[in-house]
Parts: C-alpha cells; structure tokens; sequence
C-alpha cells in the first residue's frame, strides 16, 4: 500500500502556529502545509469532522494564512489598482473578496479585504503571502503603509451553531451580516471579527493576538457545540462549497472569467478599467475564454483527484480536473476543473480518465452543497 | 488452519492450500483514515508479485494495494467496494480485498510473519 499523490517531502523547516500546541494535545495528525506544520486532523477523524461542522461547528486554525493591514488616507484608491473590486466604494465595517492579478490577467492570490475604519486588512493565502507582500511593497505609494500581522492568530468558526457559541461570549458578533467585520472584545481580548469562512456555512473568521490564541480555542472547543477541525476536512468542506483553492482551481495562468470569477470586478471598474491586467481581463470578457472552471460530478463512486484529464464525447482530451474529493455531505465524490469552450453548460457529459479507464461524469452547478450563510 | 503473513507495504496474506486471501493491516487503515472507495481487480486477472491490482482513497488520497504473491485472482470481496468503510473497522477479518491462487508457495514464506511485521512497524515508526 502506497499513496499515489503523496505531499512533497518538506526538507525546509516548517513554521508552526501559536496553536501548535494545542493540535499535539487533541491529538492532530499533523502535515507539512504551505511552510507549516498544520493538523490534517484530529481523533475524530476528516468524516466526521466534516459532518460536524454542517452539523453543529467546527474549529479550524488557519494562524498560517497571511494578515496584513494598509494605512493611509489614499489606502482604498491605491490598492483598488491591483484589485478588480470597489475598494473606495467599501463601508466601514465591511469586507469583500477580491483578487491579486499580473499584468496578464492571472490570478497572484485571492483574497479577502476588509475596511476596519482607520485602515484596510487583508487575509490572504499562506503560500502567497511572501509574493503578495512584495506585489503590495512594489506597487503601492510610499503614503500607504503595508504592515503583516504575524504576531497574530487567525481562528475560524463554521457551522450552523457558530452563531449561538459565539453570541453567549459575545452578544455584538449576533449583530454582524455576512461579509461584515467589527473588532469586538471577547474574554477581553480585542478581536478582529468577521462573519465569513471557507466551509459554505454560516460562521466566523477571528483574528486574536497570539499570545491569547491558545486561551481562546480552548474557550471554543469548550462550547458543547464545538469540535476541532483539520486542513482535510477543510478540503472537503470547501469543495463541497464551490470555492477554489489557490494553487489547485486558481493561479497565475488563469483569469478571473476562466476561473468564472467575473463577479469580483466591480461595476464601476468595469467602465474604469484601469487595475492591473485589466485590459486581458476585458478582452477576455468581451470575446470569451477558451476554457472555464466548472463544477463536476462523477457518476460512479471513484473521486477524480487533481490532475486528472477529462474526455470529451469523442475521447479527445478536453479538459483537467483541478480538486476532486469525496463529498461526506452528498456521499459521493464531486470535483472541480476546466474545460475547454463548448463544454460548460450544466449536464454535459464528461468521461474522467481515472488510472486509465474512463468514468462517466457531468457538468453540475456549484455549489454541490448550498450555502448557508447569514444574509 | 491458515498461516499469516505481511508485506512491508502493509497488506496481510493468510493462506489455505494454494489460495492467498490479500487485505491491507490495521496498521494501513489507521494511517489513511476514513475510507471512502476501493477499486478491486477483475476476477481471472494475472498479477505478478508487487504489481498494484487493488486501489483503497481516503477523503484526501488514492492508494495502492498490490498483490504480494504472483497467481490468478480467483475471487474479490465485492463487500469492500460497496462500504468501504469495513475496511476501517475489520480490516484483518471481514474486509479482505482479494483471493490469489498462487503457483509458488516459496514465495509466500518469505513475506514477514506476525513478530516480523510487529518489529517492522517498531523501526518504521
């Protein structure tokens, strides 16, 4: 028995997060992930997991995703040139997911930005948090003032009782809408909150000083609603949810409207036009891509992991997968990938080349699972 | 009475004349986790010692189980393929994979017995 896509073996040595104590206590399995140490998952194992957070909530330590803020009056207006979405057009108190892109329209990192009032933060992969720090540092005036939180930890709640657990610590965060963020103490600490995730479900991302970080979980997990959750189940969970993985479903090669991300530019940059890579991008939008991102379900029960090729009706190939799991909440695999024009439109008929045999599989719309977030 | 053997890639043999019945150990399924798909091979298939005939994915990846004796496959447990699931729990009993008949029965005394496989996974650990 031997993985076939097995994790490259890390020879640098791997960072650890503030609640890396914390994982070897509750027993996490523990990988190497973008330069760090994370918890794949706990005892309970990614299933459940898994379930537990459509179910009940989930805890997730995502302290090795990049936080950065930027300051200065003239913030929103600088950075609204590297990012298709309406930054100056942003009220306080509320957040927006948008995208780093190249001079060609490729994807750097996606992102999430938050006006906090006196300044602008940023959320950002972990494995591009080095090049977006060097994009913002190379591309943003000397009155904007680019500034990484690493002393920070970053904690996400998710799940239909997210709301509940964290509303007996904190009445205000009930207060919050989807996309909203506030700084709010809790247990007395000075919180950076924000009613968002990665799962699909209702929840919370909350950014905590390090020092405080173990204190805090621990607060969490205490909650009889909350169980720990790993980097797999996060997979699953945001798969399941139609969301892409930087590195897997986006990168430097691909578009926003190949990646169908086309939502991200805001109307009024569509008449500007004037962010980085905007003109690809408006070519691509007036004459169309070649290929697109679409959902994919598997007849059969055989996951399609990334990579694998995709067949059109006359065996040529057409397209590659980019993430394929199996979905614990549907019971049966679902995976994500681009194909080629032609292909797109829900219900077509694919043929996944899985070790060398083709199984049957369609076009499906995303998200497999519908979100549930707090509107 | 049949005699047990194990492979270093984590697959148990028990052997009863000159059929091999092949499964992945306790050991295995503790390291992938929760199973959520296994391919079996076709029936009447000759498979050379080593050679991959069975595949076992976890949530988060596919692997592969090979035939650690050379013969024909005589017969697959089609029970594993429909919950794979009982490979997590009775991956030594209920939830064998695949039965080889095998012509070399040399072959099969090689492989680690129980105390060998026991120390293997000591020093791999």
């Amino acid at each position: 028995m031997t993985e076939l896509a097995s994790t490259t073996t890390e020879t640098e040595i791997l960072k650890r997060t503030p609640l890396d104590g914390l994982h070897r206590a509750l027993g996490a399995r523990m990988v190497p992930f973008a330069g760090y140490e994370m918890p794949v998952q706990y005892a309970q194992g990614i299933l459940s997991e898994h379930v537990h957070c459509r179910s009940h909530a989930a805890l997730f330590d995502v302290s090795h995703m990049g936080q950065f803020s930027l300051r200065g009056t003239y913030a929103a207006a600088a950075l609204e040139l590297l990012v298709p979405g309406d930054m100056a057009g942003m009220a306080p108190g509320r957040q927006r997911y948008s995208l780093f892109l190249n001079e060609a329209g490729g994807i750097i990192d996606d992102l999430m930005i938050a006006n906090a009032g006196n300044c602008l933060r940023l959320v950002v992969n972990a494995s591009r948090k080095s090049i977006d720090a060097a994009h913002l540092a190379a591309n943003l005036p000397e009155s904007v003032k680019l500034v990484e939180h690493a002393d920070r930890a970053l904690l996400a709640l998710q799940g239909p009782s997210a709301a509940a657990v964290l509303g007996r610590m904190c009445p205000e965060t009930a207060g919050l809408a989807f996309m909203q963020v506030a700084d709010l103490p809790i247990m007395g600490i000075t919180c950076w909150v924000s009613r968002s995730g990665y799962t699909g479900e209702d929840g919370f991302e909350i950014s905590v000083p390090a020092e405080e970080a173990e204190r805090f979980a621990r607060a969490l997990l205490d909650q009889p609603e909350v169980h720990p959750a790993g980097l797999g189940a996060r997979d699953s969970l945001r798969l399941e949810a139609g969301l892409c993985l930087y590195g897997q479903d986006l990168d430097e090669t691909t578009s926003p409207i190949e990646a169908g991300l086309a939502w991200t530019i805001a109307k009024r940059r569509k008449m500007e036009w004037n962010f980085l890579g905007a003109d690809p991008v408006r070519e691509q939008m007036d004459n169309g891509v070649q290929r697109k991102r679409v959902g994919i379900r598997p007849d059969g029960r055989a996951p399609a992991r990334a990579g694998t090729e995709i067949a059109g009706p006359d065996g040529s190939i057409i397209g590659v997968i980019t993430s394929g799991t199996f979905g614990p909440t549907l019971g049966a695999p679902v995976a994500m990938g681009y194909v080629k024009r032609g292909h797109t439109a829900d219900d077509t008929p694919l043929d996944l080349m899985i070790r060398g045999r083709a199984h049957p599989a369609r076009v499906a719309p995303t998200p497999f699972v519908p979100h549930r977030y707090a509107r | 009475m049949s005699e047990r053997r194990y492979t270093a890639e984590h697959e148990w043999i028990s052997l009863d004349g000159d059929i091999a019945t092949v499964g992945i150990t306790n050991h295995a399924q503790e390291a992938l986790g929760d199973l959520v798909f296994v391919e079996l091979p076709d029936t009447e298939r000759e498979v050379s010692a080593g050679e991959a005939c069975a595949v076992v994915e976890s949530v988060k990846a596919a692997s592969d189980v090979y035939a650690p004796l050379t013969g024909k496959i005589t017969e697959v447990n089609g029970i594993v393929a429909e919950e794979p699931a009982l490979v997590n729990r009775e991956p030594e009993g209920e939830a064998w994979f695949f039965r080889i008949k095998i012509a070399d029965r040399v072959a099969f005394d090689t492989l680690m017995d129980a105390d060998q496989y026991k120390a293997f996974l000591e020093t791999a650990a």
